[in-house]
């Protein structure tokens, strides 16, 4: 199974350590991992600040980095939802379209496709989920407290078969965290608060780790905690479920 | 058009500077919204309800016209006096006549989000006429002088000390008493002689039926029945969206309407007002307002779905953490957000970036609006406009052209150098929202690319 492994461009830089784990976990479950040198972004960056007209230049790269592969596995449901509603290309709309259907976020993908039923993984760990909403809500990669629907979780079900792990639930299960891409600079104040309501339900729950679907989030979650001292450190599913 | 209003960011810092008040708020509307979820889900078919009224909705955006002529026909035949307004001017000067032909200075009204909108208050105020608003929360804050901060709970930013302080000054209640059967009950004493002694009665639409040509307005407080009951004159003022085809279609929407704003399987009075009662005039001030402009915008014309349950300002996280007024329009939350950029693109721009796009909204509009893609895709419109600044479009300009081109991008990345100057969320100069309470993410030794290479490399 060729898996084209994309990486979104933040974690590139500042968390190598959830790529090699998302690349380290594919190829344990027997995926032939491919990382396509030659990508940057997915372009949601612009796309969400109103400059989607701007992304042609993303998507056409992107387009060329990831064209022929079976499958195209990403640590981020963000990143792949961006990929899954917003890759078009005038030229090569076959390619968007292909790509569009064949990008999968990893719980996704683990679940979904190579049908995994557990992992084979040791934690043992207090650990709260903070759920992304994109991979939630958008992705449905489990139900939503707003709808009357049967209640799943892919990650929850992928951590229940991690050894000695412990997870907490908090009480407003799926409330956003409040990264929210610009919006965590361009409305600051709400970002901030939102953010530390999550930490603090965590932190009821006296959980050491919180883990998720999405750096991004954790990555605004790890910026509060470390600046208020907080003894609680985050955690991408990636690197959990890899852990041996 | 205007100039932009106190963007919705700062407005927001402000809201957020009372720690404790802004949780207060936050805990409060997020109590709204869990009885919500309890409503919802003592319903099995609760998703199947809200399909049925996202596709009556759909037919009858489709069917608009034909609906309005049906409705103003069949009114008419009723013995109500239909009127039409293409724009807040128009609206507020034809309630104004109707006023005015019958002597009214004295006014009570119902809850009535349009009236906002139109600034209807303040126009009759000016041509000394007073109006009332009667329903708790909005005689509130309308003894403030405040705007309603949410359509459904117009005081729901104020705690009963607030209240107490108001009534206090405006009333003449005892000082620091805040027991709220006390409070209410001096409210309730004033505006009965209001709506005993007033010349005519506002009241708001929440369905107008085409086939009846009947109007049903919900209240939990039976004020609307109580002006029109106690005049002889009744106005109802009403958006093009609140028509809809049937009778029968009340059993879908009253259903979904209750459940979704409060909780409540019902609203307490469901009251229909079909005709004048004898010796009465009602009228029926049928407002456009930018309405069939917002019909005609393919990706926003859902929105028109509404049915102003604010399902969608209680779950919304911003909304909670930044209160009504931060949101500078007569509907607040994420549905304000897509309205009012129709209304007026410039004071309106930041409204659509007040928001992570979580989605929430989405989940729980009972009539389905799909608002945080409206949200997404007003971004795109209003930057396409110039709404943006062409110091926002440089920068994300640059950004792009970097990112477009990998052999760039490679020699920008020496230790995440670029991301620290321009990704958007951690852009590292000397204001760096990021930074202001949030730690950097520390720099790794090496990106992942450069591991993979050393340890990987296929190619």
């Amino acid at each position: 199974m060729k898996v084209g492994l994309f990486i979104p461009c933040y974690v590139d830089q500042f968390y190598p350590q959830v790529a090699v784990a998302t690349l380290e976990l594919l190829e344990r479950y027997g995926c032939e991992v491919h990382y396509p040198l030659k990508q940057t972004c997915c372009g949601q960056p612009m796309a969400n600040s109103g400059f989607a007209s701007m992304a042609g230049g993303c998507d056409k790269n992107f387009i060329a980095n990831f064209s022929g592969y079976e499958y195209i596995v990403c640590p981020s449901g963000s990143c792949a939802l961006h990929i899954k509603e917003h890759l078009h290309s005038a030229e090569e709309p076959n390619a968007a379209a292909t790509i569009r259907e064949r990008i999968y976020e990893l719980t996704e993908f683990i679940t979904d496709v190579l049908k995994l039923e557990g992992v084979k993984a040791s934690f043992p760990h207090k650990v709260g989920l903070h759920v992304s909403c994109h991979g939630q809500r958008m992705l449905h990669l489990s139900s939503m407290s707003e709808k009357v629907e049967k209640p799943f979780s892919k990650a929850e079900a992928l951590l229940s078969t991690v050894d000695g792990l412990e997870l907490f639930r908090t009480s407003r299960a799926d409330e956003c965290c409040g990264f929210g891409g610009t919006f965590c600079v361009t409305e600051e104040a709400v970002s901030v608060s939102m953010g530390n309501t999550r930490i603090k339900e965590h932190l009821a729950n006296g959980v050491h780790y919180i883990t998720g679907g999405d750096m991004s989030c954790l990555m605004h979650l790890e910026g509060l905690l470390k600046r208020q001292k907080i003894d609680i450190k985050v955690i991408h599913l990636a690197e959990i479920l890899n852990t041996q | 058009m205007s100039q932009p209003a106190t963007h919705h960011n700062k407005a927001a810092a402000a809201f957020l500077k009372n720690g404790q008040r802004a949780q207060w708020h936050d805990e409060t509307l997020w109590f709204v919204r869990a009885k919500r979820d309890k409503a919802a889900h003592q319903i099995p078919e609760w998703e199947a309800l809200r399909n049925l009224g996202s596709q009556i909705k759909e037919h009858t955006l489709s069917n608009l016209d034909e609906y309005l002529l049906q409705f103003e026909a069949n009114a008419k035949k009723n013995g109500i006096k239909v009127h039409w307004a293409n724009n807040a001017a128009e609206h507020n000067q034809i309630v104004y006549e109707i006023l005015l032909h019958h002597n009214a200075v004295n006014v009570v009204k119902s809850k009535s989000m349009l009236t906002e909108e139109c600034g209807l208050n303040h126009y009759l105020a000016e041509r000394k006429i007073s109006v009332v608003d009667t329903d708790l929360g909005e005689y509130i804050v309308q003894l403030r002088n405040e705007p309603p901060s949410h359509i459904v709970l117009p005081a729901i930013h104020l705690k009963k000390e607030d209240v107490s302080n108001t009534f206090h000054k405006h009333l003449h209640t005892e000082k620091n008493n805040q027991d709220p059967v006390y409070l209410t009950r001096a409210a309730r004493q004033v505006l009965r002689k209001k709506f005993i002694t007033a010349d005519a009665a506002i009241t708001g639409v929440n369905f107008a039926v085409a086939e009846t040509g009947g109007i049903v307005v919900c209240t939990n407080e039976g004020n609307a029945d109580l002006g029109v009951h106690a005049n002889k004159v009744h106005i109802a003022c009403m958006g093009f969206e609140k028509i809809i085809p049937r009778a029968q279609d009340l059993s879908v929407f009253l259903r979904l309407l209750a459940r979704s704003a409060t909780g409540q399987p019902i609203t307490t009075y469901s009251s229909h007002f079909h005709r004048p009662k004898a010796g009465q005039e009602m009228h029926i001030v049928l407002v456009n307002n930018g309405r069939t402009e917002q019909l005609g915008r393919e990706a926003f014309r859902n929105s028109l779905k509404c049915i102003r349950c604010a399902a969608c300002f209680n779950t919304c996280p911003v909304y909670r953490r930044s209160g009504g007024h931060s949101y500078h329009n007569s509907v607040a939350g994420p549905i304000g957000s897509i309205l009012a950029p129709n209304l007026d693109m410039r004071k309106n721009a930041d409204l659509p970036f007040a928001s992570t796009l979580c989605g929430s909204c989405t989940n729980v509009c009972p009539v389905k609006i799909n608002i945080h893609e409206q949200l997404w895709s007003w971004r795109q419109v209003l930057m396409a406009e110039g709404y943006g600044g062409s110091a926002k479009k440089a920068s994300m300009k640059l950004m792009t052209g970097v990112l477009s081109k990998p052999a760039v991008y490679r020699l920008s990345t020496g230790m995440a150098r670029f991301f620290m100057r321009y990704l958007p969320f951690l852009v590292n100069n000397r204001l760096n929202p990021w930074y202001k309470q949030r730690d950097m993410p520390s720099a790794p030794k090496e990106s992942f690319k450069d591991w993979y290479k050393k340890n990987r490399n296929h190619e």
